[in-house]
């Protein structure tokens, strides 16, 4: 039975639901990536999350365009980044803790919106899968790589650009630094607020395009508390990736193809518990890491207030 | 403690300032319940009739009060975990996989040794539900001391994993023989022995739990602020570099800070089920069994500055917020969603009031002429200098 | 130490404070006078949101049944996501002290709570299922759904209606209803042909969507052409056998129109007849020690067919051949 996994399908299988599952990390974890780079926890992307999803399923199924979704979503998520950035920066609000306080306003402002406003599980017509000419026909290779929806894309095309904003980019310099050292980079005349500002912000608006990815791209449809606890793997995710946008890919497929595995393990009929199969993902993430040698050191002001002398 | 001398130069109106800034709390939570009014109003509910049934539900009569300090006693236990987590600069938010693992240990212990004297199976009850605890949060320390794990990740993946631990126990090697047999087969344990059950406040729910906390919570303001492991704990929260400098195990303290906080929420486990439920039952997700005390549990501390003493009244505050949330759902019937969103306010405000808590004392400390901006720091290099 | 005695103090005084001022009450309970006039108040606990398509949805338009026929004559109070146990022992508690007439624990995780508070409230009727335990108690109905028997009829559609002789099923965790309906339907299509292959898996919760979905989209691979499943993280689960042109069955609530070209079946529960027997016993002064199951004899549980979906003439005949079957005990339904 076990040699059953080593079939075609199942690979194929495997990898393809791995890619849509981390979609939703890949967003989430790299705006959070940006947040924590330049110093800012933010333990609150499941609510983030959560409101986006509502959002863009709504503004989705009021206007059909689900364009207008995602944008919806971005906007909700700045707005719930910009709340949080104020908190944090301006008013020095311990990080980890009021995280947990956006996490609940999320959940519970997402689950009363949906009873207001729609009422019964409904479903949307979301992003329609896109298959890319030419590769998209290639055998395997195409149905693994080349046949999801826009969302899905843009979430692997996400990877390197942020690589490159975080590396190769004055602001990316900039955020690095704030994160690092921001008396040196506050000498310099550079806004440390305003960095920041600008991360958490970000982080909002991919932690909404996370959730909207969810309703309106990958599953067309809004339920309560249907993030499931996503967020907090995003945010872990961050560490797992050493604060690297590649090692966060690294930490999202690694995650989402062992969750893909062990529904194979189910489906094949493999006699194990359920539980375990699904316990399976967390504890593999957390071997793998302390495993691994190197596991990137975090930006030394991260959590830190930054209080301007004088 | 800031010397006597400051102490008793504080003018009267100094003393009400700080009284004023202690508060800040409560005022933050009276301001977002304000906000919060806006919301009812849009529902269509009596803000003053809404609040007025949460303030009932809370504290309105002798069974509600019970009732909050039932809700307040794993705040309280949660939060004094994670007050000394904190000070140590650990981040635990595995309080909820540790109430899960401390809950089993102890229930299995229970169901299956029926035998002993009530008190003595109880003792051993606690013991093991600390046990639990701190296997669970023992191990993200020792991830984090010696493999550079960081503990957000660990806790975060440890508390999914509690939980289908729980899920796979209560549905199968754990489940109460009667629904075994039974088709409903509701994933339970069976009940423990009326003797093993912790005492209660007849006819409320309160029971000895709360008074135990309450003494935990002194116990830890001694560890904290009287033993060497304290110092030590907290010196390596203050700098881990000069920690290492000044001879401490940095590492080792992380562990001891993790196990610690592990062990109070294995501890508020246990009370869920020798005090309140006297069962274990699982919905499939944590907070079925928690009540998200894992997560309140930190809010609570953070309500008391993350100080053991100031945690008591702090966890009995927002136990009663969460408990009149409630009766006041049911008065003025909006959605549970709402309370929800309160409750995250509630948060987002208090934890936002520090600021201002802080700015005013810093204000009146230079006015009064101490020169004490960073009381914390200063204490701390005072003790140093004695140890 | 005594800066922080003098605070800890203060904010206990502050509590009792508090306290006091909520002594202005809010809400007396009324007085048991005026019977005749006075309507009959029913509250329900429930674990999930109204609206979860699934468990709690069932009881809310049960009780919008009720309402419906009696209109003045009912007043009813909800409390939903219950899914604490301790704050709904507080919901059935306070439900009870406000003197409702009958109090519904919809959640059968409830039961421990309602053994305690029960004997406290003689005058007030309660109801807990899903289940059959009144534990002996005079004041206690129970409840249960006999989703096995809606489980076989939709395994036996599904039996037929496949093709690869693979069927996927999507569960939450491995007990209680989901399990029992599972059972059920696994039941059902291996009495068509027992070679069918009907996997299940189990996700380990209850808002997962995601996962679920994922799931669906597993056995979708693996070769299922059929799938079901329980609990409401399924929606997403329905939407990927939609897409892929297949066919679902669903349970706890009509799911019919959420997929119309996809949804064959959905096993519905109508508690309102259970309901109306309460009602009808309290009448007579009997407050309890009933248990009531909601089954295809009496009506509590209904396949609803989608109209929407052809059926052939032989499958719809094989339908109600089943549960007559059922019905009159030529049926018995294997447990695992």
């Amino acid at each position: 039975m076990i040699s059953d996994l080593l079939s075609a399908t199942v690979i194929i299988g495997i990898i393809s639901s791995g890619i849509r599952l981390a979609t939703p990390y890949l967003f989430a974890s790299i705006g959070e990536m940006f947040g924590q780079r330049s110093g800012v926890l933010n333990l609150g992307v499941e609510g983030q999350m959560l409101l986006g999803s509502f959002v863009a399923f709504y503004v989705t199924l009021e206007t059909n365009n689900v364009w207008l979704g995602v944008l919806a979503a971005m906007g909700v998520g700045a707005l719930m980044g910009l709340a949080m950035a104020f908190i944090t920066i301006n008013l020095h609000a311990t990080q980890g803790i009021s995280g947990i306080g956006f996490y609940l306003f999320g959940m519970g402002m997402s689950n009363l919106l949906f009873q207001k406003l729609v009422g019964t599980v409904e479903g949307v017509k979301g992003f329609q899968k896109i298959s890319v000419p030419l590769l998209g026909k290639i055998p395997v290779i195409g149905e693994i790589f080349f046949n999801h929806n826009a969302l899905v894309y843009l979430a692997f095309l996400l990877v390197p650009v942020a690589w490159f904003v975080l590396n190769k980019t004055t602001l990316g310099l900039k955020i690095r630094a704030v994160g690092e050292n921001p008396e040196a980079v506050d000498s310099l005349g550079v806004s440390v607020a305003g960095i920041r500002y600008l991360t958490v912000i970000m982080g909002g608006v991919f932690s909404g395009i996370a959730g909207a990815s969810l309703s309106i791209a990958l599953l067309n449809v809004f339920q309560q508390n249907m993030t499931a606890g996503q967020g907090f793997i995003a945010v872990a995710l961050v560490y797992f990736g050493g604060w690297k946008p590649f090692g966060i890919l690294g930490g999202a497929l690694l995650f989402s193809m062992i969750n893909a595995l062990q529904l194979w393990i189910q489906v094949l009929g493999i006699p194990i518990p359920a539980e375990l199969a699904v316990m399976m993902p967390y504890i593999l993430t957390i071997l793998v890491l302390t495993l691994s040698v190197s596991k990137g050191q975090g930006p030394s002001a991260l959590t830190k207030v930054f209080e301007r002398e004088g | 403690m800031s010397p006597k001398q400051a102490t008793a130069d504080l003018h009267l109106k100094d003393r009400a300032g700080s009284i004023f800034d202690q508060l800040m709390p409560i005022f933050a939570t009276l301001a977002a319940l304000l906000v919060g009014a806006i919301f009812l109003v849009l529902l269509g509910a009596n803000p003053l009739t809404a609040y007025g049934a949460l303030a009932q539900g809370a504290f309105g009569s002798f069974n509600a009060f019970a009732e909050t300090l039932v809700k307040a006693t794993p705040l309280l236990l949660v939060g004094l975990g994670t007050c000394i987590a904190y000070r140590g600069s650990v981040m635990n938010i595995g309080g909820e996989g540790q109430m899960i693992i401390g809950a089993i240990l102890s229930t299995w212990f229970g169901l299956t040794f029926t035998e002993l004297p009530g008190w003595l199976a109880i003792v051993i009850a606690m013991l093991l539900g600390i046990l639990g605890g701190m296997i669970w949060g023992g191990i993200p320390g020792i991830l984090k001391a010696y493999f550079n794990v960081n503990e957000i990740l660990s806790t975060v993946m440890m508390n999914a994993i509690a939980v289908q631990i729980m899920n796979f126990l209560m549905r199968g090697p754990m489940i109460d023989p009667v629904q075994r047999e039974a088709s409903s087969q509701i994933p339970q344990t069976a009940r423990l022995l009326e003797s093993y059950r912790l005492p209660r406040l007849s006819p409320t729910r309160l029971h000895l739990g709360l008074l135990i906390a309450i003494l935990l919570a002194v116990a830890v303001y001694f560890l904290l602020w009287r033993t060497t492991l304290g110092y030590r704990i907290r010196a390596v929260g203050q700098s881990q570099p000069a920690s290492k400098y000044g001879g401490i195990d940095v590492k080792k303290h992380i562990v001891v800070a993790l196990l610690l906080s592990g062990a109070f929420a294995g501890l508020a486990g246990m009370m869920q089920v020798y005090g309140v439920n006297y069962r274990m039952i699982t919905d499939g997700s944590a907070t079925g069994f928690t009540g998200n005390a894992g997560f309140n549990g930190i809010v609570a501390a953070l309500f008391g500055q993350l100080h053991p003493l100031i945690t008591i009244p702090a966890s009995v505050l927002f136990g009663g917020l969460l408990v009149g949330a409630n009766a006041m759902q049911r008065v003025v019937q909006v959605p549970s969603a709402l309370i929800t969103a309160l409750n995250g306010l509630v948060v987002v405000f208090v934890v936002s009031s520090e600021f201002f808590r802080k700015r005013s004392q810093k204000r009146r400390l230079s006015q009064s002429g101490t020169e004490q901006a960073k009381p914390e720091e200063a204490e701390m290099q005072q003790e140093a200098g004695e140890a | 130490m005594k800066k922080v005695l003098t605070l800890v103090s203060v904010l206990l005084v502050v509590a009792m404070f508090l306290g006091a001022c909520a002594q202005t009450p809010v809400a007396e309970p009324p007085a048991a006078v005026e019977e005749t006039t006075q309507p009959l108040r029913i509250a329900v606990v429930s674990p999930s949101s109204i609206n979860d398509l699934a468990f709690t949805q069932s009881i809310s338009d049960a009780l919008m049944v009720l309402k419906a026929e009696m209109g003045e004559g009912l007043e009813y109070a909800f409390t939903e996501n219950m899914f604490v146990v301790d704050d709904a022992a507080a919901a059935i508690r306070d439900y009870a002290t406000k003197g409702y007439d009958i109090v519904i624990a919809h959640g059968s995780q409830y039961g421990s709570s309602l053994q305690e508070i029960a004997p406290d409230f003689p005058e007030t009727v309660f109801a807990w299922g899903t289940t059959v335990d009144t534990f002996g108690l005079p004041n206690v109905h129970a409840y249960e759904a006999a989703s096995d028997q809606g489980g076989y009829v939709n395994g036996v559609m599904a039996g037929m209606l496949t093709k690869s002789k693979i069927i996927g099923v999507v569960g939450p965790i491995e007990t209680g209803d989901a399990k029992l309906y599972v059972d059920g339907f696994v039941a059902g299509a291996k009495s068509v042909d027992p070679d069918i292959d009907v996997r299940v898996t189990y996700i380990g919760s209850f808002s997962d969507v995601a996962l679920a979905s994922e799931a669906a989209t597993t056995h979708i691979a693996a070769g299922a052409d059929v799938l079901t499943g329980s609990a409401q993280m399924v929606v997403g689960a329905i939407g990927k056998a939609e897409e892929a042109g297949l066919y679902w069955f669903g349970t706890q609530a009509d799911q019919n129109a959420f997929a119309p070209s996809t949804v064959v079946a959905s096993q519905v529960y109508h508690w309102e007849g259970i309901l109306r027997e309460i009602i009808a016993l309290r009448a007579a002064g009997i407050m309890g020690g009933h248990t009531f199951s909601a089954d295809l004899q009496n009506g509590g549980q209904v396949i609803n067919l989608n109209p929407e979906i052809e059926l052939s003439d032989e499958i719809k005949a094989k339908v109600e051949e089943v549960i007559a079957g059922i019905n009159d005990g030529s049926i018995v339904i294997p447990k695992p």
